[in-house]
């Protein structure tokens, strides 16, 4: 014990993050917009929000299916504020399980065609959840190095053997599989859509290898729901192999348009999941009000095939427009909503980016750690409200931009 | 097989991503001494894994610093 007149040396627990705050003090002292700073003062549709008292489109969102300001999904939303509150006060396994939360896991069911669905409060949590608990000691999880942080940090908090693979790279996948001893339990870990790049997994050899090996699946779906694959249900889907997939986790933070997170399955046990894992349990649940607007997006996604079309459009037009210009992009066809420009380094990208957002275009600027191959890239999403005027003249402000900060010739 | 044998296997496998070309001891470290980042990591490991035909899982590369500990943890899984 410490008599009142000593002091032991101070360590501030913010010294470790000295490094960042340098850089972000770099790059803000050269006279750039904070690019993780920006704020909407008014969203005025899916595609067009003010943002510095400037009217600016909108190509750095995750609202795929353009499902915001859907008149029946809001009409929902009301309605169930009205009915049930602004809020449930409660875990899931407790108070906060109302009709609304059981209407929208049964939306889910019918979406995929599966038997169960178990919704979260957020995609994050969802991934932490079902990784955490399913993995436990003496089990592995094989994993796309790529991978999202909540994946990641899902396996940081269970106890099994974390062993990752590089980038859709199915031979050395199938090598980690191998390896692991007799009688160990397994869980391969992919994605539909890697939200990085925008380029899509081959998940049917992929699976195929990981059945051979007695492996379950997991499938992170997030940014290809309501718009890849037939019924909307994934690149899983798309390629004729959901059956093979034991878990699809999913979010309503994209497509769907509002918060929340899910893990559909066939698995005859899995609900069981509801009292055994941790971020569903020791959370409150969602608001009526969101799983009323996310039940009537979801619902509404089954029958959006014209929408998945005129968003296929926009993808390619918008790919082939930002080729031609000149820029190097993540993949070299478009596979999803996801185009991402590859920018010369982070100096040149935030340069770039607010360029673009003088023109009047916002996109998401992404840089390590979370991008991969210390890549620094600028981000754009479409949407299906995108009109095909919107992304012409997202071509031109990307080309006038180029230019401006040097990166096109 | 014994220490030295892996050690000098290891050794061969390190070369081309000892970029500065250090003197590997058995305590020169990964991070500190040879600089590796987190994608030079994963392709040593990758190569190592392949080289012994093992795994060495994230949990058990949390618990290695130095050349010497990596020698020692690949004859221990090798058994
Ligand atoms: C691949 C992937 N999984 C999960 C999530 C988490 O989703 P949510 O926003 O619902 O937490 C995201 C979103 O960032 C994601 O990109």
């Amino acid at each position: 014990m410490l008599s009142d007149n000593m002091t032991v040396s101070h360590t501030d627990l913010f010294s470790k993050f000295d490094p960042l705050i340098e850089m972000r003090r770099n790059l803000l002292d050269s006279g750039v917009e904070d690019p993780f700073g920006l704020v909407m003062e008014r969203v005025l549709s899916p595609t067009v929000a003010m943002c510095n008292g400037r009217e600016t489109i909108l190509l750095g969102t995750y609202n795929y299916m353009g499902m915001t300001f859907d008149p029946d999904v809001i009409a929902a939303g009301k309605q169930a504020l009205d009915d049930f509150g602004s809020g449930t006060t409660g875990s899931r396994v407790l108070n906060g399980t109302y009709a609304g939360h059981r209407a929208v896991e049964q939306a889910l069911c019918e979406f995929y065609a599966m038997d169960h669905a178990m919704v979260f409060s957020t995609g994050y949590q969802a991934n932490l959840g079902i990784i955490s608990t399913i993995a436990g000691k003496g089990d592995y999880i094989v994993l796309d190095i790529d991978s999202h942080a909540s994946i990641w940090d899902g396996c940081k908090m269970g106890d099994a053997e974390v062993v990752p693979f590089k980038h859709n790279d199915i031979e050395a996948m199938e090598k980690r599989l191998r390896r692991i001893p007799d009688g160990a339990g397994k869980l391969v870990v992919l994605e539909g859509v890697y939200s990085m790049l925008g380029d899509i997994a081959p998940l049917k050899d992929m699976i195929a290898v990981a059945r051979k090996y007695g492996a379950m699946v997991l499938v992170d779906e997030a940014h290809s729901m309501g718009f890849i694959g037939p019924n909307g249900r994934g690149v899983a889907e798309d390629q004729g192999c959901l059956d093979q997939v034991d878990f699809v986790i999913g979010t309503f933070s994209k497509s769907v348009g509002t918060v929340g997170g899910f893990c559909v399955s066939n698995h005859p046990k899995f609900e069981i999941m509801r009292l055994v894992c941790r971020p569903y349990v020791f959370t409150a649940s969602l608001p009526p009000s969101v799983v009323a607007t996310a039940r009537t997006s979801i619902r509404k996604l089954m029958h959006a095939g014209a929408k998945r079309a005129h968003l296929w459009e926009n993808s390619k037009t918008l790919h082939k427009g930002l080729k031609d210009a000149g820029f190097q992009l993540g993949t070299d066809s478009p596979q999803s909503a996801i185009i991402a420009v590859i920018m010369p380094d982070l100096e040149r990208g935030a340069a770039m980016w607010e360029a673009l957002l003088h023109e009047g275009l916002y996109v998401n600027l992404a840089r390590p750690p979370a991008t991969p191959a210390n890549m620094t890239l600028l981000r754009c999403s479409l949407c299906a409200e995108h009109s095909a005027a919107q992304v012409q003249q997202i071509i031109g402000m990307f080309t006038r931009a180029g230019k401006a900060v040097g990166i096109l010739g | 097989m014994d220490r030295e044998e892996t050690s000098a296997r290891i050794a061969a496998l390190i070369a081309p991503f000892n970029k500065k070309e250090v003197a590997i001891t058995d305590r020169t470290r990964f991070t500190d001494d040879l600089e590796f980042d987190s994608l030079t990591v994963m392709d040593f490991v990758a190569a190592i894994e392949d080289e012994f035909d093992i795994i060495i899982s994230m949990n058990q590369q949390a618990e290695i610093e130095n050349y010497g500990q990596l020698v020692d943890a690949v004859v221990k899984l090798r058994g």
